[in-house]
């Protein structure tokens, strides 16, 4: 294959946030964009470290995201608490069938691919990998795309834990895994964000 | 060597040679395959002008009135997304409450507010106060407005809700789906690098 001409082969920079190319400065310096002065860097700094950081920090919380309760609920019944899966079931048992899947591919399907797929590419890098770049590439767009979905289970106990308070028949409280999956969303957000998709290509390029 | 003629391919660094492109043409990375530039309609400003102000002002209804009311045996409630953020805080859910604040009211009126702002100074003429660090803002909090999925968190919890009482949709509620669509229709209209190469003209 022959080499393919990069920016960083060509002494060049490109500017992450307004796209101008321009040309790298002496090794020592530090490079700003002359359009718009943001600092740029050939790659995200310490890319691989950040990713990998962020993933192990959302990998610990991922238990108590999914198996502490995100509400309770109490009547006159009694107590009854609801995790992320139980509130899939509820949706599926009561007939919703469309919604059922909808949260459950936005809430347990989405994050764990997210974090599986980041940890997956991170290796890959790591392992030198050189098998299907543009898939891989095309692989990261996706799951930095698709992570926000997960919110969706947050959004849906704020409006719970909002209307039912005041009322005498039931009140529902939120509980401690809402604050465990919210930070599971925030972190494969940051770790899909730190996560430099042209370390994919750099290996190509440096074959002999 | 020509810079502007080249344009480098933010996800696997390729250098590509800048071609023509037809009106609403977008150009890919003839390597990775991901987004480099695009050609939009010579209106494309003042489009996106008008859907954010239009935005703005659904933003204001849709957080003043009720998203939705219950009925449970004659006790009527509603609340706003305000009311709601308060009441995560009160339940001691500080950091939810935070989420929610930031990702459906903050940096939603934020971004539109700094792409109105970037949009009237490049109309002026004036290479106007603040323009540069609000391109780079919207660039930054881009990920973090996630009014199209609170919409659907709406929809789920109505759902569930009719299950256990009478629920009465609010003005809110569909102020919230039409504010989805017009940010949405923002973004797609919006073109930062036209509007970064036209800062650079006026300097």
């Amino acid at each position: 294959m022959s080499t393919a001409p990069t920016a960083v082969g060509l002494g060049l920079l490109a500017c992450e946030v307004c796209r101008l190319v321009s040309r790298a400065p002496p090794p020592g310096n530090d490079a700003h964009c002359p359009r718009c002065g943001v600092t740029l860097h050939a790659r995200k700094p310490a890319s691989l470290a950040r990713t990998w950081a962020f993933l192990i920090a959302s990998m610990i919380l991922y238990a108590p995201a999914n198996f502490l309760p995100i509400m309770d609920t109490s009547s006159l019944f009694g107590t009854q608490s609801d995790t992320i899966l139980s509130g899939v079931a509820f949706l599926w048992t009561s007939g919703s069938w469309v919604l059922a899947a909808l949260v459950f591919f936005a809430s347990i399907m989405v994050p764990l691919t997210k974090v599986i797929a980041l940890a997956v590419l991170a290796a890959s890098v790591q392992m030198r990998a050189t098998w299907h770049p543009r898939t891989r590439t095309r692989l990261y767009r996706l799951i930095a795309s698709a992570g926000r979905w997960s919110m969706l289970d947050i959004y849906v106990v704020t409006i719970l834990v909002a209307l039912v308070q005041i009322s005498t028949l039931a009140s529902i409280h939120v509980g401690p895994g809402a604050a465990a999956f919210g930070a599971v969303v925030v972190l494969t957000m940051f770790a899909a964000e730190s996560f430099d998709p042209r370390l994919i290509w750099d290996i190509l390029g440096e074959e002999p | 060597m020509s810079a502007s003629a080249l344009t480098v391919c933010l996800e696997c660094d390729l250098l590509n040679r800048q071609v023509p492109l037809p009106q609403g043409g977008e150009a890919r990375c003839s390597r990775c395959g991901s987004h480099l530039y695009r050609r939009s309609s010579p209106d494309a400003n003042d489009r996106s002008l008008a859907l954010a102000l239009a935005a703005c002002m659904l933003l204001v209804v849709a957080n003043v009135f009720p998203i939705m009311g219950l009925e449970v045996q004659g006790v009527r409630s509603s609340t706003t997304l305000l009311d709601a953020v308060r009441s995560l805080w009160n339940d001691k859910a500080y950091g939810v409450a935070a989420l929610v604040f930031l990702t459906t009211i903050i940096v939603p009126a934020a971004e539109l507010i700094a792409i109105v702002w970037v949009l009237i100074s490049l109309r002026r003429g004036a290479r106007g106060q603040g323009a540069v660090p609000m391109l780079h803002f919207i660039e930054r909090v881009k990920a973090w407005g996630m009014v199209e999925v609170f919409v659907l968190g709406v929809l789920v919890s109505l759902v569930k809700l009719t299950h256990i009482a009478i629920v009465e949709p609010g003005l809110a509620l569909f102020s919230f789906g039409a504010l989805m669509m017009l940010i949405a229709a923002t973004a797609a209209s919006f073109d930062a690098d036209r509007a970064w190469t036209q800062l650079e003209e006026l300097r």
